[in-house]
């Protein structure tokens, strides 16, 4: 018995141990292009990092079939972060210090992202953020660049909408979680600019199961307009159902962070006339021909839908999609693989189309999108519709 | 007793020869990174040994406790131009302070009920660390500039090792002379029972609510530090998740035991850097090797295997 019990431990501790010896760098032949990668594939992010590194290995291995960037194939290095600023920082120092990489794309949110560049800007390595908050591009970091819109874009998109239809008084009731509230003080500073007076503005926890209370004073509030309501998840759903319930009959506006179609399914009836702004890509097959995104759109659409289902094509694999392609685009035209000339030939990306947009970088601006890169749609029929 | 004394410095002998033979090992940043991050685990996860291994108190709000001294350290720091090392010696008088106010309530409580509080107030300072944002910079987290001593800024992961390693050293000299002290045996008389202790005399109230505060120092020094060293903070690292990795390094490496808290700071972090190579069965084979641990060695590594040695080493005799 006695000798059965330690042949077991020993051998549970060898496996324990064995697994501790770090295993040796893989060797960085010259004929690869390695393009290092850090996505939230886990955790409370993985609705972003799941598409984004699909995408990425997707289009990886298609452009690889087709003889590769400069002759040479392109190798994926991946990490996971869980969306864990701290994880990201060593798994960027990973792919910098160990794996040598040529160039940097992920980072699903905002947090790993900023938690990472000082990192990146020092080691001089060209770099496409995946996440959204303004503070990636400004003020303009030279080897940092990103493919998603702001929150910012979404207010001033939304709020030319309501300029438009005569709207300038309005309420704002705002989730706590890092989207809503980096959404709401975006809102609330370029509201004046728009002429936009906000009357009343309310919060929700991003766990909360009913506003009523919140969206009763800004019914009892005179002279409201409109409500807007910055948030993710399930509680736009809610508030979307209990301002229903509570007849108020002003226009409500949500934000591109419900632009899925889990958002309609949750509100249901309550979802019609809700307005939002979006990128083309969610309605791919509504645009006119004439759409310059038309094309990338349907094409991302149908091949990424082809492989994973409709259902799970998301802005968010796009938002990769357009990180890759920019960066192979970069290649092209630096012909070399030397960093500093792909960095420069980045910036000097004019007219390249994406599916978040018409993308034209430049020393000053290294997201590259304006306000048409988001579409105000509204629900009808528990479908999209654009508003043009 | 003259044994005992000589193993105990035979131990922190070897802890300083690894440390001062490591970097030979280690090739890059990356590597260096990894190590820092296992002494800064290991730091805090020997504090938390003395409470759960020790005095047989669990807590799961430890993140907490480092995630408010790394906020101060930077919001000090960053924003008010503090020196780091009087904003790290603030933090610890601080964190020492309100883990002394909480330690007498809270502690109170027993098993699962001790457990929830703790809990609850590590989530209570993650909320406030998130919502607070015009201070903390909210849930996308704020930099934090480089840690000065006088003059001489740290920046590389090289230069970070040896404070760290220095420090680690000096964490578990200390825990080592905690527990061999009065102080340790009343601790243990404790964690053995605490009716008995109280009849011979231990207060053991007193004594729990000392090594509470001791493990919250150790976290509040390690989240000062980490803070610089990072040069970014979250209200990640003071979530729920990362009081119980803690929680987990002190099961894996042993309890009552402090070099199986550095052993099993050392594996917890290290293992999942070397199981990325596994790709998508990377969490399935963690959770393997977890559960084989603790059932194959359930007294934690570094009992199990001593006592191994231990059975080895008899039989040997008997055979001669």
């Amino acid at each position: 018995m006695n000798s059965v019990l330690s042949r077991r431990a020993l051998l549970a501790a060898a496996a324990a141990f064995g697994m501790l010896t770090v295993t040796a760098a893989p060797s960085s032949a010259a004929d690869t292009i390695k393009v290092g990668t850090f996505l939230a594939v886990t955790g409370p992010a993985s609705f972003l990092g799941d598409p984004e590194l699909k995408t990425l290995q997707m289009y990886v291995d298609k452009i690889n079939e087709s003889g590769g960037v400069l002759g040479k194939k392109l190798e994926l290095v991946h990490y996971d972060t869980a969306a864990d600023p701290n994880k990201a920082v060593t798994f960027v120092k990973r792919l910098i210090d160990q794996d040598e990489v040529d160039v940097l794309l992920g980072g699903s949110a905002s947090g790993e992202t900023l938690a990472v560049m000082p990192m990146v800007e020092k080691a001089e390595i060209p770099y496409i953020s995946f996440a959204g908050a303004r503070k990636i591009v400004d003020p303009v970091q030279k080897w940092t660049f990103k493919t998603p819109h702001t929150d910012t874009m979404a207010c001033q998109k939304i709020f030319e909408d309501m300029k438009k239809r005569g709207l300038t008084k309005i309420g704002m009731i705002s989730g706590t979680d890092g989207f809503g509230a980096s959404m709401q003080a975006e809102c609330k500073s370029e509201a004046g600019k728009y002429g936009v007076d906000i009357l009343v503005d309310e919060t929700y926890g991003p766990k909360d199961t009913d506003m009523t209370a919140q969206l009763t004073k800004i019914k009892a509030t005179a002279g409201v307009q409109a409500v807007l309501n910055p948030g993710f998840g399930q509680g736009p759903a809610i508030v979307t159902k209990n301002f229903k319930q509570l007849g108020l009959n002003v226009p409500l506006y949500q934000s591109h962070g419900v632009a899925s179609k889990k958002f309609i399914e949750l509100a249901g009836d309550a979802a019609e006339g809700v307005r939002l702004p979006a990128a083309a890509l969610l309605v791919a097959d509504k645009l006119p021909d004439s759409d310059v995104q038309k094309k990338v759109v349907t094409a991302y659409t149908a091949e990424f839908g082809g492989k994973y289902g409709a259902e799970s094509v998301s802005t968010f694999g796009g938002h990769a999609y357009d990180g890759l392609m920019l960066i192979v685009d970069a290649y092209k035209r630096a012909g070399s693989t030397d960093k500093a000339k792909v960095r420069d030939a980045l910036e000097a990306t004019k007219g390249y189309v994406g599916t978040g947009g018409v993308v034209n970088f430049s020393a000053t601006d290294h997201m590259g999108l304006d306000l048409s890169a988001f579409r105000m749609l509204e629900i009808r029929n528990g479908d999209w519709t654009l508003v043009n | 007793m003259r044994s005992v004394l000589s193993s105990r410095w035979a131990g922190l002998l070897l802890l300083a020869v690894v440390i001062a033979l490591l970097p030979l090992a280690l090739k890059n940043n990356f590597q260096f990174d990894i190590a820092v991050r296992i002494g800064f685990n290991a730091i805090v996860v020997i504090g938390l040994n003395l409470l759960i291994g020790y005095a047989g108190q669990i807590s799961l709000g430890h993140a907490g406790f480092l995630g408010l001294a790394a906020y101060f350290s930077a919001i000090t720091v960053t924003r008010y131009g503090w020196p780091p090392l009087v904003s790290l010696l603030a933090a610890a008088a601080l964190v020492g302070l309100l883990a002394f106010i909480i330690a007498r309530p809270v502690l109170r409580l027993k098993g699962h009920y001790l457990a929830m509080a703790t809990l609850g107030l590590g989530i209570i300072i993650s909320i406030v660390l998130n919502q607070e944002a015009g201070l903390t910079g909210g849930p996308d987290g704020m930099a934090v500039d480089a840690f000065t001593i006088g003059s001489f800024k740290l920046v590389k992961a090289r230069e970070w090792y040896w404070l760290v390693g220095a420090l680690l050293w000096l964490a578990v000299w200390l825990s080592l002379n905690l527990i061999d002290s009065p102080v340790g045996r009343a601790l243990r008389a404790v964690h053995g029972s605490e009716v008995a202790a109280e009849v011979v005399g231990v207060d053991t109230t007193r004594y729990k609510v000392m090594v509470f505060v001791i493990s919250a120092v150790f976290a509040s020094v390690v989240g000062s530090l980490q803070a610089h060293y990072v040069a970014f903070i979250s209200p990640q690292q003071a979530g729920f998740f990362q009081s119980v990795e803690w929680v987990i390094m002190v099961v894996l490496g042993g309890m009552a035991s402090t070099y199986g808290a550095v052993i099993g700071a050392a594996i917890l972090t290290a293992l999942p850097q070397v199981l990325t190579a596994l790709e998508d069965y990377e969490h399935m084979i963690f959770g393997l090797i977890m559960m084989l641990v603790m059932i194959l060695l359930p007294k934690g590594i570094v009992p199990s295997l001593g006592a191994l040695l231990r059975r080895v080493s008899s039989k040997a005799e008997g055979g001669k």
